[in-house]
């Protein structure tokens, strides 16, 4: 392959990167206790949702900035240069769709996640969140008549109250870390599910978040309960334009799963990577946590990361009722610059708990992905079982793979098992499958696709299907 | 952090009695001494907030007021009465140096059989010679890149003597060579700072034992043994390292070992933790000549609260070269196990094979394991794992045994000391295989005769 395919094919445009152009309502940049005041106001929050906020925003202002204990290398954030509410404008209260700014539903449909009634995806229902607000929600009268609440943050904040009061913060206290924190104080929306008892929702649940304004960052903070016995496969997507400069994206996510119930989080993350100089870009800082609280509950967490420049992301499962399940299979991708430390952590605290976590990290170019992952056995955890496996690939001579597990057991009856592995695409795979037709890329995408099957089969079908595409676009080029 | 404080100056304070002894090395050293000093008390001991010592609390050690030995002309007579027949291996009868507190014992050291051009002797002596040239080129080079730790630079600081091995060009003893470092902790609380510089020229081999022990065992109070051993292992060299750590019950022995590893040459070295109450032994191994190979292998079989923590660092750095570490833990009662490994594959080291497993055996409930194997790859046609394994013993296996007739107790020991002895089997020496065997065994209250 020529020198100039290569670099044709490296330079290929990031397909989610225009900007949207319409009219937004933002606040004026920078933090301070007024910020938070002036968000939860437009909200038009209860004084506990601002109580909420302060109490977070005032431990956060006690807290420095995590610093490099991450295999990660970025520039410091100047929080008084972010806008942290921006909303697109548009009429008070909407009725339907019909109403939503045709520049929203003409952005969403290009990103394609078409919002019209007769458009919809069949049988997902999706939140669509547009920088820090959500614009629309499908299906969600057909939801409600199953009892299942889908909604924005906002809306169950004034809807659902006391659910919300209930849940909020237990899982990922407000104090949990710098991030967790400085969410906790300025989130502006996010998702809100709740299923009730012996309810499997009808429909798979979806959340898609774009960020428009250069300026802003994205917090959003997302619930999710399952009561005894029920089911929900719930997915979010992320894109954002290109910017030369870097974004901020702090989200949480918190999901409860009480006695038998069970909950599927699946992610693709796409946002904007920065240039191949690394200029630009999406700083990921996502804590994402499950509380497994009830006997048999399970929680499966399943993540395609192929954007954003920096990517802190660990989400992970807090196994408290007996016999309950974590797991946790994920795919990074990094090209260019990029930087990836995710992994996960299983935390067993109740007895024959079990935890299977399959990591697929997949290095090019300049770039730097490391698995980071805890599992540990409490002293009550008898019987406890976990296995976990990471694979990485290295595409290139100028990347690194690297893998931080920590395994801490404390009792005689369970048992752990760590495996890892680095590999490459080989000259002898590339020439079998070249020499059967098939062109390099195709090969490589084969190639790449196999190596992350076992992640691939956990995730819905048509996001299967995207998030395979998405790699093979990702990588073209980043071998020859 | 104050406590630390008011140890370093406790340190400093013995430095300088030290000093007030006639030095015996020439004034390079004494700078070198010096320097190391004022890193140690720079740096001060290392807290768990330090990643490195998440798991590690060092704090007893600190404040643990332990003395470095000064007198050692009273060391010197104390250990010529001592009693060695049972530490002698019958391979290494004429190849054994003998030090008890950092004092070097030629009463009970032996190099009768040491043959032609090799060198065995104690480094204050070395420094004086003909190698003095060579001895300055080698010793601390490695300290200059591990500068920050606290433990090396304690070390260096009072550093009075040591093992000096030289192997010249195309040298090779049959015999292995026996380090042995007793500490005689019975009038005091002694700090002893074992040293070993192992310079193994081209085509050379040889075998060397590393042994750490108390003298007077019952009577020992508690003490500290903190050794740093250097070996530089030269182009198409091999050498066979083996290292026995059966301190007393009540020691605390910290021990770094920093092996540098030529072209087409190998280092092979097993590890076996039996002793003290807190280990902890950092591995520093670095690949430096393409096609170079290693095999690091390691155990602890820990009972009663005893602790053992090894960080070992693999640096590949060149092409071609392979490694393979396999640690295993067994922990029994309240024993507790720290592993962290790290493989560390640099850009220039393609077609790199390396291997790492940590498996541990837990036999109490009280047990506990941290371990974190990590890999560090920056370049891409490699073939590196790590595997990393807690549990307890095959239920199957069990079954088996005890479906022969076999007792289901003594079956369990049998699987246990099969375990273990997947580490001990490797060592080439046969009476410390006989040895470790026996020490085995007998913590499983079991004998193979039955």
């Amino acid at each position: 392959m020529s020198t100039a395919n290569i670099e044709l094919l490296a330079n290929q445009e990031y397909k989610y990167g225009f900007v949207t152009d319409i009219e937004s309502d933002a606040i004026p940049k920078g933090l301070s206790e007024d910020t938070v005041r002036l968000i939860s106001e437009k909200k038009g929050e209860p004084e506990w949702m601002l109580e909420f906020r302060l109490k977070a925003y005032r431990h956060w202002l006690t807290m420095d900035e995590p610093k490099r204990w991450a295999n990660l290398n970025y520039p410091e954030i100047d929080f008084q240069d972010i806008v942290f509410y921006s909303a697109p404008k548009q009429k008070e209260t909407l009725a339907s769709l019909d109403e939503v700014d045709p520049e929203l539903l003409r952005t969403f449909e290009k990103l394609g996640i078409p919002l019209n009634e007769q458009k919809k995806l069949s049988n997902v229902a999706v939140d669509a969140v547009f920088d820090s607000v959500s614009v629309a929600t499908t299906y969600k009268a057909k939801l409600l008549e199953a009892g299942v609440i889908f909604c924005s943050f906002s809306e169950a904040v004034r809807e659902y109250p006391e659910l919300v009061k209930k849940y909020v913060g237990t899982v990922v206290p407000t104090n949990d870390n710098y991030y967790a924190a400085l969410n906790s104080a300025v989130f502006t929306d996010g998702s809100f599910v709740f299923i009730p008892k012996g309810v499997r929702s009808p429909m798979e649940l979806s959340t898609y978040f774009r960020i428009n304004n250069s300026e802003s960052g994205q917090f959003e903070r997302t619930l999710i309960i399952a009561e005894e016995g029920a089911y929900v496969s719930y997915l979010e997507g992320c894109t954002a334009p290109k910017f030369d400069r870097n974004q901020l994206h702090a989200a949480v996510v918190e999901l409860i799963a009480l006695d038998d119930a069970e909950i599927k989080y699946s992610t693709v993350q796409n946002w904007y990577a920065g240039d191949e100089m690394g200029k630009g870009g999406i700083f990921n800082f996502v804590t994402k946590r499950a509380a497994c609280r009830g006997k048999n509950s399970k929680v499966s967490w399943t993540q395609v990361e192929t954007g954003s420049a920096i990517t802190w992301k660990y989400p992970s499962c807090i196994l408290q009722g007996d016999n309950s399940i974590g797991e946790f299979y994920s795919v990074a991708l990094t090209n260019h610059a990029q930087e990836a430390d995710t992994g996960t952590k299983m935390i067993h605290l109740g007895k024959n708990t079990r935890s299977t976590i399959v990591s697929k990290g997949i290095s090019a170019g300049k770039s730097n992905n490391s698995y980071r992952g805890l599992v540990k056995m409490s002293p009550k955890a008898a019987g406890a079982k976990n296995y976990t496996q990471c694979d990485s690939m290295l595409i290139g001579d100028q990347c690194s793979a690297n893998t931080f597990p920590y395994i801490e057991v404390q009792n005689a009856t369970s048992t752990a098992e760590h495996e890892a592995s680095t590999s490459r695409i080989s000259e002898e795979q590339l020439f079998y499958l070249q020499q059967r037709g098939l062109s390099q890329e195709d090969a490589v995408s084969l190639i790449i696709n196999g190596f992350c099957k076992d992640v691939f089969r956990e995730l819905p079908m048509e996001f299967a299907v995207e998030a395979q595409k998405l790699l093979g676009l990702k990588l073209e080029g980043s071998v020859g | 952090m104050k406590e630390v404080e008011t140890e370093a100056g406790d340190y400093a304070a013995a430095f300088e009695r030290l000093r007030e002894n006639p030095s015996r090395f020439p004034a390079w050293i004494e700078d070198l001494r010096r320097r190391a000093l004022e890193q140690f008390e720079a740096v001060g001991f290392p807290t768990v907030k330090e990643e490195d010592y998440r798991y590690t609390n060092i704090a007893p050690i600190a404040n643990g007021e332990f003395q470095p030995t000064i007198d050692f002309d009273e060391t010197r007579r104390r250990a010529r009465r001592a009693d060695i027949s049972s530490l002698i291996y019958d391979e290494a009868r004429g190849s054994r140096l003998v030090f008890v507190n950092n004092v070097f014992s030629p009463e009970l050291s032996s190099t009768e059989a040491v043959a032609g051009d090799i060198v065995v002797e104690d480094l204050a002596e070395a420094i004086h010679g003909e190698h003095a040239a060579m001895i300055k080129n080698f010793l601390a080079r490695g300290a200059e890149t591990s500068g920050d730790d606290a433990f090396t630079s304690l070390n260096t600081a009072f550093m009075t003597s040591g093992a000096f091995v030289l192997l010249p060009k195309n040298t090779e003893t049959k015999m292995p060579i026996h380090l042995l470092f007793l500490t005689d902790a019975t009038m005091s609380k002694v700090a002893t700072f074992p040293r070993v510089l192992v310079i193994a020229e081209p085509h050379s081999r040889a075998t060397i034992i590393e042994e750490h022990k108390a003298l007077n065992e019952d009577a020992a109070q508690s003490y500290f043994s903190s050794s740093v051993v250097e070996i530089y292992v030269d182009d198409e060299a091999h050498i066979v390292h083996y290292k026995v750590q059966r301190e007393a019950e009540n020691a605390f022995h910290v021990a770094r070992t920093r092996a540098e590893v030529g072209r087409a040459s190998t280092y092979n070295s097993t590890t076996i933790n039996l002793g003290a109450g807190f280990t902890r032994h950092n591995i520093n191994m670095n690949l430096r000549g393409a096609g170079s190979e290693s095999w690091i292998d390691g155990l602890f079989f820990g009972q009663g609260t005893q602790f053992a923590d090894t960080h070992s660092l693999i640096n590949h750095r060149e092409p071609h070269c392979t490694s393979h570490q396999s640690y295993k833990g067994v922990l029994n009662d309240k024993a507790r196990s720290v592993f962290n490994g790290r493989i560390f594959v640099h850009q220039a080291a393609q077609k790199t094979d390396a291997y790492q497993s940590n498996k541990n055996l837990i036999l109490s409930d009280q047990a506990r394991v941290d371990t974190k194997p990590q890999l560090e790859i920056f370049a891409d046609d490699v073939k590196c794992s790590h595997g990393a394994t807690v549990g307890q013993i095959n239920l199957e296996e069990l079954f088996y045994l005890t479906s022969r007739g076999v007792k289901p107790e003594l079956a369990r020991n049998l699987l246990t000391y099969g375990f273990a002895e997947q580490v001990v089997q490797k060592i080439e020496v046969e009476s410390i295989k006989r040895q470790l065997d026996e020490v085995i065994l007998n913590r499983l209250h079991t004998t193979l005769d039955a």
